[in-house]
């Protein structure tokens, strides 16, 4: 059995996106070690409920890490100081009796805040719609195994689709850049036969639609791949780099 | 046009300039090193050079690309900020294989250009420029033109002033540190990258980076201690900087 701990908490609040926010202090008494942070965060709602104060808003879904829905920067890293993990996946024993706990939403031009600590990362699903999709010409089912993929290759595109789209390499990143997403997004299907029909006009619209949200440029510091829940590798970066340069150059 | 339109190719800019760059230096150290082994010889090589039409092209067009790098530099930084957002973090730890240099970069390049001021102001403005001036029927100094081609003399003399010798040792530094991440990152931004790569990518930079800086600093130490053939050159005056200090 994990120990009980009692800590500090601030957590950052504001009421709206155009609101000035400020960080509140919560303390919290004998939280279970086997607590997720989620789940100790609604803890504390229920208690502010009780209390007749405004329950903190933050973004959750399927609590198992595959949704991409948890977002929090906890004591400066995004998803908290566990690696390859999400937010609500990080448990309560990681900290220790006493801590102060600094939790705030992701800070991103690209990301404003919604309300407390909840983001519009709606900018995902705009670069997303750009060209992040493989279009099929419906007809008769084709046969498995038609298209014969290399081992390496499958794993290589399986490790860059499993981008969940959550968002912490742009919360991470000093310039705001999403470019371990959209490299991620751009990669899984520029390995394969059934994506590479599409790539160089995928690349180009996918590229524009995150200049033109506002994202910024990657400066290769490497703090995305460090704080991605899913591992996600900046060699996928430098793959996007080299499928965009060849379709510019193509032009 | 994408090289300026899109954030790509904006970093295709700033790692094609870098890279020039840097080919650039590994020449400038490989000459630098005559000058510890023969006066006479880096002398030679200060007069093939000199005001000659294709080392005045090579001048424009290595201050076109420090110009390119370095407004490129702020346009870029500018607009990182903006994507940052006005808002910062309260707390924020580094990542443990995030590099110091990397979240740097901006102000070791300034460090890097102030170093260059002064490096033409002690060198090119004797040298080159006088040269150049005299070229265009300007008037220059006759003692002045009889040393244009004297770089191991300005290398001793400015050397074997400790403060220059600091100062350079601190450029150098900077220099380093903008490099070892310049580097790979250069080559990142190229696309021309993967897993297995990129840590030779990084080695690979930094035994360049690191064999340019030092050869670079044999010849501030030489100059300082009077080692090899630049501790045949008798100083005259301390360069002027010195003058009120040492």
């Amino acid at each position: 059995m994990d120990k009980n701990i009692s800590f500090t908490l601030k957590v950052w609040r504001q009421r709206g996106p155009k609101a000035k926010g400020a960080f509140e202090t919560y303390q919290m008494k004998d939280i279970p070690g086997d607590t997720s942070f989620l789940e100790m965060l609604d803890i504390l709602n229920e208690q502010l409920v009780n209390e007749n104060k405004e329950p903190i808003v933050f973004d959750h879904d399927c609590r198992e890490g595959i949704c991409g829905m948890c977002s929090l920067y906890v004591n400066g890293h995004p998803h908290g100081p566990a690696t390859g993990a999400t937010t609500c996946q990080l448990y309560m024993r990681r900290f220790k009796d006493g801590d102060t706990i600094t939790v705030e939403p992701w800070r991103s031009a690209g990301f404003p805040v919604i309300r407390d600590l909840m983001v519009d990362r709606t900018a995902f699903d705009k670069i997303q719609q750009a060209g992040g999709y493989v279009s099929i010409n419906t007809g008769g089912m084709p046969d498995a195994n038609a298209i014969p993929i290399g081992k390496d290759v499958a794993e290589e595109a399986m490790d860059a689709a499993a981008c969940i789209g959550c968002g912490a390499c742009v919360a991470a990143c000093k310039n705001g850049s999403a470019m371990l997403f959209v490299s991620a997004k751009v990669s899984q299907f520029a390995l394969l036969p059934q994506g590479k029909v599409e790539a160089k006009k995928r690349v180009k619209a996918m590229v524009a639609k995150m200049d033109e949200l506002g994202f910024g440029n990657c400066t290769n510091t490497r703090a995305c791949e460090a704080e991605c829940p899913k591992c996600v590798s900046i060699s996928n970066i430098a793959r996007l780099n080299r499928e965009f340069i060849k379709a510019k150059m193509k032009d | 046009m994408w090289l300026f339109n899109s954030s790509v190719g904006r970093k295709v800019v700033m790692s094609v300039s870098g890279i020039a760059l840097v080919l650039f230096l590994l020449f400038h150290m490989s000459m630098n090193l005559v000058a510890i082994f023969s006066t006479e010889g880096y002398n030679m090589i200060c007069e093939f050079l000199g005001a000659n039409w294709y080392a005045l092209v090579g001048t424009a067009g290595l201050a076109a690309l420090v110009v390119v790098h370095f407004v490129y530099a702020f346009m870029l930084t500018i607009q990182n900020r903006k994507a940052r957002g006005s808002q910062r973090y309260a707390v924020v730890e580094k990542p443990k294989n995030v590099s110091w240099a990397s979240q740097n970069m901006l102000v070791l390049g300034i460090i890097v250009i102030l170093g260059l001021g002064l490096h033409l102001f002690n060198f090119w403005a004797n040298m080159q420029l006088p040269e150049v001036l005299h070229k265009l029927g300007m008037h220059v100094e006759d003692a002045v033109m009889a040393d244009v081609a004297n770089g191991s003399g300005y290398i001793a003399k400015t050397f074997t002033c400790p403060v220059y010798a600091a100062l350079y040792t601190v450029w150098l530094a900077a220099l380093w540190f903008h490099l070892t991440h310049g580097f790979w990152s250069a080559i990142q931004t190229l696309g021309v990258n993967n897993k297995v790569w990129f840590c030779r990518w990084k080695a690979i930079g930094n035994v360049i980076v690191t064999l340019i800086i030092l050869g670079f600093f044999a010849v501030v130490v030489a100059g300082y201690f009077g080692l090899g053939a630049l501790g045949t050159i008798e100083v005259a005056a301390p360069a002027a900087c010195c003058a009120p200090c040492c």
